[in-house]
């Protein structure tokens, strides 16, 4: 019974997660061809041993090789990174703010703030992108706006550019940079504000010196939530950024269903895959520190 | 010590207001008469008329419906399972395997998931369509699942359960009458999870889904591609309408739930 229970979703999990990875790294290592797959060698299991060896010997990896010949890749790694990092910091901007206002507010408020903030977290994802399209674009509402109030005179172009990314960014992932922020405040000891107040701290030392500290395990898991998804990001740039916008989850779809070449687009994937690998393991120790400090 | 100072006040009103104007500009603008998006051309509701007519978008959402419906319940079923495997069963020949396929696909870019799970059905043949849909969506939403039940199951009352034992339950009665209640708002608010993750992805089901089974994500996607349009504002409204409802009604459900649980335990203790 025990043995069935962990076998079940053990062999799902293998066949549809890890399997799956073994023929993208695979893929990586093959030739692109013209033929359907679009890729060589295919293992040949009806030749048996030397089938094998015969594939083996043809892998190869040249792919990566590419990848670092093409600036392409190059640019659109580091520009990634950047947008990313640019995008995090921006919601840490917006979202501390926030969480720091619905901690500091009164207790039968809290439940309908929480809500309000998971609310839009349900709303589908690409609706909420859509949503900014009509805002920024040349005729739209930021624009009309702007023009009305008289600060500029021109519509600025503002959609397709890599602000309405960082825009489209914040806006989709600003629950994720609240709700870790708010449940290390919400669990702040009043005290010692008080305390730091009575020893002459004024509130904005106070805060400084006792309440930022102590919301650090809170900013770090809201930073890592937001720039781990942000870094393969796909729907973002590809709707409200430009042609030059260039990010990598959007470069692996265009070398896969554009360029059909699923050579190129598994290697990009793997070394995605290498670079998120870091910050995904900061993330899991900066939670494990987190959890042995509440013990 | 917890005061509302202005500041607190300004930045709550400013975050609310950033996070609600555009949808707010979205429904409004679903009811405009003007095929422009951005004039006001009166107030009509032609677009949710011209919306139900048209077939492309209905058949998308049959489909989208079906494959949250079926990945979802396997996913529940699936992430159940695991969180017992990850709280229950202590150590295992590959558990630490386990808790990182567990974990992993929660992290992953969509891309990559959405490429590799392709790769594995082209390799073995197995056709592009409805199916390889659910298969993909079943896999990553439920690890999300096991999240969520497990981290109910970590604060179990065991006693509970050995004392179901005492009384001559069997384990699958033990599970039914006692355990299985207890983690059923987990249980539930997992599958509402894993639904909603279904209905909202667009990543995923690019990659795994054939010419006959587009979904809703799908068709939204290639047609915003082409710009805003007041049949898309319509189609959005309902899904942010349908969404506020059902989470307004699970929170205090939820809420209800829990009032309730927490009476009858109390009654229980002595």
């Amino acid at each position: 019974m025990r043995r069935l229970l962990i076998s079940i979703p053990y062999l799902w999990l293998l066949i549809l997660f890890l399997v799956p990875f073994g023929i993208v790294l695979k893929i990586a290592l093959s030739d692109v061809a013209l033929s359907i797959p679009p890729y060589t060698p295919q293992l040949d299991l009806s030749e048996g041993w030397t089938g094998f060896r015969a594939f083996w010997a043809e892998l190869d990896l040249e792919n990566f090789w590419f990848l670092t010949e093409d600036d392409l890749y190059w640019k659109a790694y580091l520009s990634s990174l950047k947008i990313a990092l640019i995008a995090t910091f921006l919601t840490l901007l917006v979202g501390f703010p926030i969480a720091y206002g619905m901690a500091n507010a009164p207790d039968h408020w809290r439940p309908t703030l929480m809500l309000l903030i998971i609310l839009p977290f349900w709303t589908s994802f690409l609706i909420r992108v859509y949503a900014w399209i009509g805002i920024l674009s040349n005729e739209g509402f930021l624009n009309q706006f702007l023009i009305w109030t008289g600060i500029i005179a021109e519509p600025a172009k503002i959609l397709n550019t890599d602000i309405a990314v960082y825009i489209g960014i914040v806006y989709t992932y600003l629950p994720f940079m609240v709700l870790p922020i708010y449940a290390t405040l919400e669990k702040l000891d009043g005290t010692l504000l008080e305390a730091a107040e009575d020893l002459g701290c004024t509130r904005i030392q106070a805060f400084w010196s006792v309440t930022a500290p102590l919301s650090k395990p809170g900013i770090i898991a809201g930073c890592f939530l937001v720039f781990i998804p942000a870094l393969g990001e796909f729907v973002i740039p590809s709707l409200l950024g430009g042609s030059d916008t260039l990010m990598i989850g959007k470069v692996l779809w265009e070398e896969f269903f554009s360029n059909r070449d699923w050579p190129v687009a598994s290697a990009v994937a793997v070394i995605l895959l290498l670079i998120l690998v870091v910050p995904i393991i900061l993330f899991q120790r900066n939670e494990q520190k987190q959890r042995e400090a509440e013990q | 010590m917890r005061r509302m100072t202005s500041f607190n006040v300004v930045s709550l009103t400013v975050g609310f207001a950033f996070l609600y104007i555009p949808m707010l500009i979205l429904v409004i603008y679903s009811f405009n008469a003007s095929k422009l998006v951005t004039v006001w051309g009166g107030f009509s509701t032609k677009w949710y008329g011209e919306l139900l007519q048209n077939e492309a978008f209905l058949d998308a959402a049959w489909v989208t419906i079906k494959v949250g419906l079926i990945s979802s319940t396997i996913a529940t079923i699936l992430g159940t399972m695991a969180a017992f495997v990850l709280v229950r069963s202590g150590r295992f020949f590959g558990r630490t395997l386990f808790s990182g396929m567990i974990y992993a696909p929660l992290v992953m870019p969509e891309v990559i998931t959405g490429l590799s799970l392709l790769l594995l059905f082209i390799s073995i043949g197995l056709p592009r369509g409805v199916m390889t849909i659910v298969l993909a969506h079943a896999t990553f939403s439920m690890c999300y699942v096991s999240v969520v039940v497990s981290s109910r199951m970590a604060s179990f009352d065991r006693s509970l359960e050995e004392a179901a034992y005492d009384l001559g339950c069997t384990g699958w009665d033990a599970f039914k009458s006692v355990t299985l209640p207890i983690i059923a708002p987990a249980v539930i608010s997992g599958w509402l999870l894993a639904f909603t993750l279904s209905l909202d992805d667009l990543v995923i089901a690019s990659f795994t889904a054939g010419p006959s089974s587009t979904t809703l994500p799908i068709k939204i996607f290639s047609s915003v591609r082409l710009g805003v349009s007041p049949e898309i504002n319509a189609l959005s409204t309902i899904i942010i309408a349908i969404v506020t409802v059902g989470v307004i009604t699970a929170s205090i459900t939820s809420k209800r739930a829990i009032v309730k649980q927490q009476r009858e335990e109390q009654m229980a203790t002595p």
